[in-house]
């Protein structure tokens, strides 16, 4: 087995367990539980980052080329992301790790049924611009990601406390306004980002095919992506939008990357394609 | 039961909420005397060690007898005369608890299992100056010591441990709780109070305590808003600028007597888009309601009533319920715990005189030896003498302690007796070897018999 799938193996069993700490610290709400919890996770990310450069030098180019890579280098961007939020909202943001690590080894999961061979790149590929602009892409999902899980807990909060049943999920969750921050800088720190990553597409196709845009179906989705989001930060930074319109509107974005990211890179022939070349 | 070797006993004599009313129990708190207590039942020679516990809700006496029964009608009676009141006005309230007993009450009393308000913490803090001032006039000794200081970390671990003490269980602890919900952080939040009363009053007084930078007290009257904003270091408003201030401010209690809603969902919904959708929080605690229930629908906004706090007060009371269960199981076992304690506490003298009396004799022959080998020997050679006759004492002296402190608590004073006299602890001579005595028949066959 190469370094970089034994490593991404061992990461994945990582997550698993930081999952499953996470689920006993939501159900016990013992403290013991979800620093515990935390460590394990910070492990797994140690491990993932090996399996990372891992794969980078093994394969001599930068691992962006195929949906296992994509997929891998999400979760590990979604993962960075909340250790992000966590740093920023320290015990509030230990319940929103009950939200994240499941998806991050999910994708893990999902990713570790792709093929992983390292195949020769592509003359397409060969390009200074496939890290940065991949790179920044990911992130940015990562981002997109959190937003849209503080957003599904921002609306479960609001709905106990609008409906006056204080049972345990009131009692877990952080408060209303915690979440909506949580939101807004998962926001924050996503939209420059995808916005970097659709410049940096765009100088790229430009420099291989001549054309800064083509309307190629993975361009089309970013850019719906990309006007929903910008949407939701215009309103929420002038018009002062908030909790549940933004939430919902967080979540809207979610699924226009869920196609963009799944439906477009698997099935409709493009640029992203990556089942094209390597399978 | 009372011979010389009687052990030290544990007991409890008190009075609470709910075995006597307020009128006996402020009788017998010594509250606004001069002197302590502690000290009058430390006057009796039946009492070794005392301590005295006087709340709103109980009055207590702890203390350590070796004769329970008799020291208990001297506590009575000392209580009864310092009070100038007959022992029969307050003898049918009393309860009295003894040693493991007395050691569970207690462990309940400090984790609020036993409170007015299931899991108040309040008692324990009581309880802590109670024992300061008992220790400060030294009437407390080894086990009343050890007993407080285990019933401090008896109800440290229960709270950390259960619920008992979570969860709001009066209706302005739960709008704190809830504000805490929407706005996390109450610090720099404001709130207004709309009309006065003793519930909004104290939800205010919470939310201040809480670190609500900025009360503003609107009132149909504008001299009882000064009056109440000057208590409060708020603001005084009259019921006409309501609504501009409303666009100012997060939480809002109102507890007007006004017969129909000073708030309708209409002013409310208005009041959003200048605030920047900002949430605001409605305490409603007026009866008739002050505010408009359809203002629970508007976006960011939320309200609650006194009947929605109620009941989520009753919610959480059943769950301290629960909690209380689990804690009535922390309290056995560490009851348990420190009775072993104090068991222990009775061989170990033995214990002590045993390894002491070891010692000696081992220094003794230790030092006739060295002199025998004076300059004959070096450092080394010492120091493993040294150390051989050490662990000889120790291996020797290791079964019969363990054997002392496995029996005790089976076969009691009779096993320390034993040991001591085995030992010749009490004795000040070496004993004599006496001629082997001489059996008659049937005395041999008695002993058979047994």
């Amino acid at each position: 087995m190469a370094m970089n799938v034994f490593f991404f193996k061992l990461a994945l069993m990582v997550y698993a367990v930081a999952t499953v700490g996470y689920f006993v610290y939501l159900y016990t709400m013992k403290e013991e539980a979800a620093r515990g919890a935390y460590y394990v996770l910070l492990v797994g990310f140690g491990l993932h980052t090996i399996s990372l450069v891992a794969r980078w030098l093994e394969a001599g180019y930068p691992p962006f080329t195929n949906l296992f890579e994509a997929t891998s280098f999400l979760a590990w961007a979604l993962v960075l992301g909340y250790l992000v939020l966590d740093r920023r909202f320290q015990r509030q943001g230990r319940v929103l790790g009950a939200f994240v690590t499941p998806i991050a080894t999910l994708l893990m999961l999902y990713s570790s049924f792709c093929p992983k061979d390292i195949l020769p790149l592509p003359p397409v590929l060969r390009s200074l611009w496939l890290p940065i602009h991949a790179a920044i892409s990911l992130l940015s999902y990562g981002f997109f990601i959190l937003a849209a899980a503080s957003g599904v807990m921002y609306l479960l909060q609001e709905r106990e406390i609008k409906k006056k049943r204080l049972g345990g999920i009131f009692k877990r969750l952080p408060s209303l306004e915690t979440l909506d921050r949580m939101n807004e800088l998962s926001l924050k720190i996503g939209f420059p980002l995808l916005t970097l990553g659709i410049i940096t597409g765009a100088v790229w196709a430009e420099e291989a095919w001549g054309t800064y845009w083509s309307w190629d179906p993975k361009e089309t989705w970013s850019l719906i992506m990309w006007l929903v989001y910008a949407a939701l930060l215009h309103e929420r930074l002038a018009v002062g939008w908030r909790g549940r319109k933004a939430a919902w509107l967080s979540i809207v974005g979610f699924l226009t990357w869920l196609i963009s990211f799944f439906v477009v890179n698997l099935f409709i022939p493009g640029a992203h394609t990556y089942v094209e070349w390597h399978g | 039961m009372s011979n010389g070797t009687a052990k030290d006993q544990i007991v409890l004599l008190g009075l609470n909420h709910r075995t006597a009313p307020v009128e006996i129990r402020e009788k017998l708190s010594f509250a606004g005397r001069d002197f302590d207590p502690v000290s009058l039942f430390l006057e009796l020679p039946l009492v070794r060690e005392a301590f005295f516990l006087s709340t709103c809700n109980r009055v207590e006496i702890l203390f350590v007898t070796r004769e329970p029964e008799a020291a208990v009608e001297g506590v009575k009676e000392v209580w009864a005369r310092a009070n100038d009141l007959p022992v029969s006005s307050f003898e049918p309230h009393l309860y009295q608890f003894r040693n493991r007993e007395a050691v569970k009450h207690l462990f309940r009393v400090a984790s609020g299992l036993d409170s007015l308000v299931l899991g108040e913490p309040q008692i324990l803090g009581q309880l802590k100056e109670a024992y300061r001032r008992a220790a400060e006039r030294r009437a407390t000794g080894v086990i009343l010591n050890r007993l407080l200081h285990k019933t401090f970390s008896v109800a440290k671990r229960i709270r950390s441990e259960t619920g008992i003490g979570s969860h709001a269980v009066s209706v302005s602890y739960a709008a704190v709780e809830l504000a805490k919900k929407i706005f996390g952080d109450l610090r720099e939040k404001s709130a207004m109070l709309i009309g006065a009363g003793e519930m909004a009053e104290l939800a205010a007084q919470h939310l201040l305590a809480q670190g609500v930078e900025k009360l503003i007290v609107a009132n149909r009257t504008l001299s009882r808003a000064i009056e109440l904003a000057e208590r409060f270091r708020g603001e005084a408003i009259s019921l006409e600028e309501l609504e501009d201030y409303l666009l100012k401010v997060d939480i809002v209690i109102s507890s007007t007597g006004a017969p129909h809603y000073i708030l309708t969902a209409e002013q409310v919904k208005r009041l959003m888009r200048p605030r920047k959708m900002r949430p605001i929080f409605f305490i409603d605690i007026a009866v008739p309601r002050d505010i408009e229930p359809a203002v629970n629908e508007i976006e960011n906004v939320f309200l609650y009533d006194i009947d929605d706090l109620k009941a989520v007060v009753e919610e959480n009371l059943a769950y301290r319920r629960k909690e209380a269960a689990r804690a009535e199981r922390i309290i056995e076992e560490e009851a348990l715990k420190f009775e072993a304690w104090l068991e222990q506490l009775e061989v170990y003298p033995t214990i002590v005189a045993l390894r002491q009396k070891a010692e000696a004799i081992r220094r003794k022959e230790l030092e006739k030896t060295l002199s025998h080998l004076r300059g004959k020997v070096d450092e080394e050679t010492i120091e493993a003498l040294e150390t051989l006759t050490k662990s000889l004492v120790n291996k020797l002296l290791h079964d019969p302690i363990i054997y002392l402190k496995n029996r005790y608590h089976r076969d009691g004073q009779q096993v320390v007796d034993f040991t001591r006299k085995i030992f010749n602890l009490d004795g000040e001579a070496p004993l004599e070897s006496l001629p082997p005595e001489i059996h008659l028949p049937d005395e041999a066959e008695e002993k058979t018999k047994h």
